[in-house]
């Protein structure tokens, strides 16, 4: 999960790490109090999960508060790379004397964490490292040891920091491990990390990825979530424990295990090509056990999807078995009644496979197709989303 | 030949008395497996019962740690169904132990736990061989199952197939059921995984039985570029290419905590070019690969 700057600075600020003050604010006059309490100039940011903001003029200095309620106006409602800016940060004004890089991620070729650190920051680290390469120090960093004292020294001294900053920014890149760690990120960023003119380091902008496997023992990051922002699908399959992504097409997709939906999802585009150019319209793994429930759960947000005009299930019977897959959809169909109200193309193989098709086969629902392998489930469920 | 595991390799499961741990020991038993026993601090000399694969009963031990489980038993190879906030603990253990391989099927655990059990194995000197987490296992069919994967779907052959997703392995199981595995192994969909397609690559490059070999890939990381480079420099057998996520969108994780496009890196499209530059053959579908296989395998006997 990725995090809005002011909750990457707000866990900065929790660890020690030096920030400037900041206000979040979604409405003009929100802005306008905030730069009034903060006094002198401010900076008004954009809220957006992309990068470029600066770039698209949403990131604006404000001398006083009447100024940071018209950057305000500007800014809310911008669209940025296709994310509306519903909310900003005001935050205090800095004297940037100079800007660096610093970030730590996950280093997945190595199986390992990887620090980035730079003397030249406020550039795109895109942009830097295939520019001025020998501009950016790598630096591995042991996931048994971390980045103590002195390996931050070592990281701030091959990155060539001018020795009389060297510990000063050392002890910042201690804190923002211990962000990292403390919080299971799996990408710490901090661009640009400032000097001041008055000599200090600050953290001025903020990037954090947080590992959604470790949430079970982060009680607060499940809040750090924007629900708001979420596809309203994806946030009631959230609920009911699917993993759902939404996406733009016509075929539903019904599959187990995430390898196997990926490629359903693929071989539906093939055969879309083939009529009317109809897609994938969702990845939907309902996993291991195919309950009726389960089955009713994925068919009832598949459905609730308007562009839908044909369902694809696509079960490979490994644990699960067939015959409890095809009661599922069977069971599925009764209890959503009138709700199901689109074709469904069905394609079982592997564990009791016969049993499951008799049973399809036995109620033979009027929205039901049975498909003999995937290709033709595929073919079949896009022909049928292209005739509707 | 198999790889990693053969029939002689004695089993112990972590967390044997739990529900999935329970329920694949009777599976993998009834696979043939040499199931032995299983671990449990809390019910350390208990027992639990199954059944072997002639439906006889056997009473397998239940010990304290792994180190005690090897030392009664003799056992080479230990298989975790331990919850995810218990897996770094599981593997450390496992590794303490010096158990040669390991295969962790947990699904769901944080990858800086993944990131510090890796780094402690290779710091105690790689002795063990770590495969997965959130993977399916190892099967040498007709041999040993050590993992998830039905072991009715095909038998012994010439095949060896590496893969980052489970039903994928089972779907190409299928479509190659007449042709068999030597072995099947999958090594999860995690950004920090143990054993690599490079891994098994090499491994079966030297196994003289396996004649052609089948890599699945998926959107994420880098993975499959770097298997390419390693099959043009080291692998002399066929090697056929499937690649899943062509219609993933960017930044969006695909069902496997790995699977994740960002920005132009990880896509299935470059992961395609980067085996086809190779040599690899890469099928668009399940089915065109499997069709591909054949006809490299059947060329080999032409």
């Amino acid at each position: 999960m990725d995090l809005y700057e002011y909750q990457a600075r707000d866990l900065f600020e929790k660890y020690g790490v030096p920030v400037l003050p900041g206000i979040v604010a979604d409405t003009p006059e929100d802005v306008r109090a905030a730069a009034e309490k903060l006094g002198g100039v401010v900076v008004v940011k954009a809220q957006v999960k992309t990068g470029g903001r600066g770039k698209a003029g949403g990131v604006k200095v404000a001398k006083n508060a009447d100024e940071a309620e018209e950057a305000a106006k500007a800014i809310l409602g911008l669209d940025i790379k296709g994310h509306v800016v519903k909310r900003v940060m005001v935050a205090g004004g800095a004297r940037i004397a100079q800007e660096f890089y610093f970030s730590v991620l996950l280093d997945r070729a190595n199986r390992s964490y990887l620090s980035l650190t730079s003397v030249e920051g406020g550039m795109e680290i895109e942009q830097l490292a295939v520019e001025k390469p020998e501009a950016l120090a790598r630096i591995e960093v042991d996931p048994g040891t971390g980045i103590s004292p002195e390996k931050a020294r070592e990281i701030a001294i091959a990155a060539n920091f001018p020795a009389e900053l060297v510990d000063k920014v050392a002890d910042v890149f201690v804190k923002l491990y211990d962000v990292y760690t403390g919080e299971d990120a799996t990408l710490v960023e901090v661009n640009p990390l400032i000097l001041s003119e008055d000599g200090d380091v600050i953290a001025l902008d903020g990037k954090v990825t947080l590992d959604e496997n470790a949430e079970f023992r982060h009680a607060g990051h499940a809040l750090l979530e924007d629900k708001a922002a979420a596809d309203p699908l994806e946030a009631k399959a959230k609920e009911l424990d699917l993993n759902y992504v939404k996406l733009d097409g016509e075929v539903g997709i019904i599959g187990n295990g995430a390898g196997l939906v990926m490629s359903t999802l693929d071989v539906v585009a093939y055969a879309g090509e083939n009529h009317g150019g109809v897609k994938p319209a969702n990845f939907l793994d309902i996993g291991g056990g195919a309950s009726a429930e389960v089955m009713a759960n994925g068919l009832s947000i598949i459905l609730g999807d308007e562009q839908v005009k044909s369902v694809f299930v696509n079960v490979f019977g490994g644990i699960t078995a067939c015959d409890q897959v095809a009661k599922g959809i069977v069971g599925a169909l009764a209890e959503l009644g009138h709700e199901a109200n689109k074709p469904l193309v069905v394609r079982l193989d592997g564990n009791n496979v016969a049993e499951g098709r008799r049973i399809l086969e036995e109620a033979a629902h009027p929205l039901v197709t049975l498909a003999d392998n995937m290709d033709q489930g595929a073919d079949k469920a896009a022909e049928l989303a292209n005739a509707a | 030949m198999t790889i990693f595991l053969n029939k002689d390799n004695k089993v112990i499961v972590q967390g044997i008395t739990g529900g999935e741990g329970s329920k694949h020991t009777a599976r993998m038993l009834a696979a043939g497996t040499q199931v032995v026993g299983g671990v449990n601090a809390r019910k350390a000399g208990t027992t639990v019962l199954h059944k072997d694969k002639d439906g006889n009963d056997v009473e397998l031990p239940v010990f304290a740690s792994v180190t005690e489980a090897i030392e009664a038993t003799g056992a080479d190879v230990s298989i975790a169904f331990v919850p995810p906030a218990f897996t770094k603990d599981a593997v450390v253990e496992a590794i303490d132990a010096e158990i040669p391989l390991l295969v962790i099927i947990t699904e769901g655990v944080p990858v800086q736990d993944s990131a510090e059990f890796w780094a402690y194995a290779k710091d105690q000197g790689g002795k063990t061989r770590i495969i997965g987490p959130n993977c399916p296992g190892i099967i040498s069919p007709g041999e040993s199952l050590v993992g998830i994967t039905p072991a009715n779907i095909t038998g012994k052959g010439p095949i060896g197939l590496v893969s980052k997703s489970g039903t994928l392995t089972y779907q190409m199981m299928y479509e190659l059921r007449d042709l068999g595995f030597s072995t099947a192994i999958g090594i999860g969909g995690d950004p920090i995984i143990g054993t690599t397609h490079i891994d098994a690559l090499a491994a079966f490059e030297a196994d003289p039985e396996t004649k052609a070999i089948v890599m699945i890939g998926e959107i994420g990381g880098d993975a499959e570029e770097r298997a390419a480079d390693f099959i043009k420099a080291n692998v002399t057998k066929p090697v056929v290419g499937y690649v899943a996520g062509f219609t993933a969108p960017e930044g969006k994780t695909m069902g496997h905590a790995g699977a994740i496009v960002s920005g132009s890196a990880g896509t299935a499209q470059a992961k395609k070019e980067a085996l086809e530059a190779a040599g690899v053959k890469v099928g668009k579908t399940p089915s065109e690969t499997a069709r591909l296989l054949r006809e490299v395998y059947e060329a080999l006997s032409a």
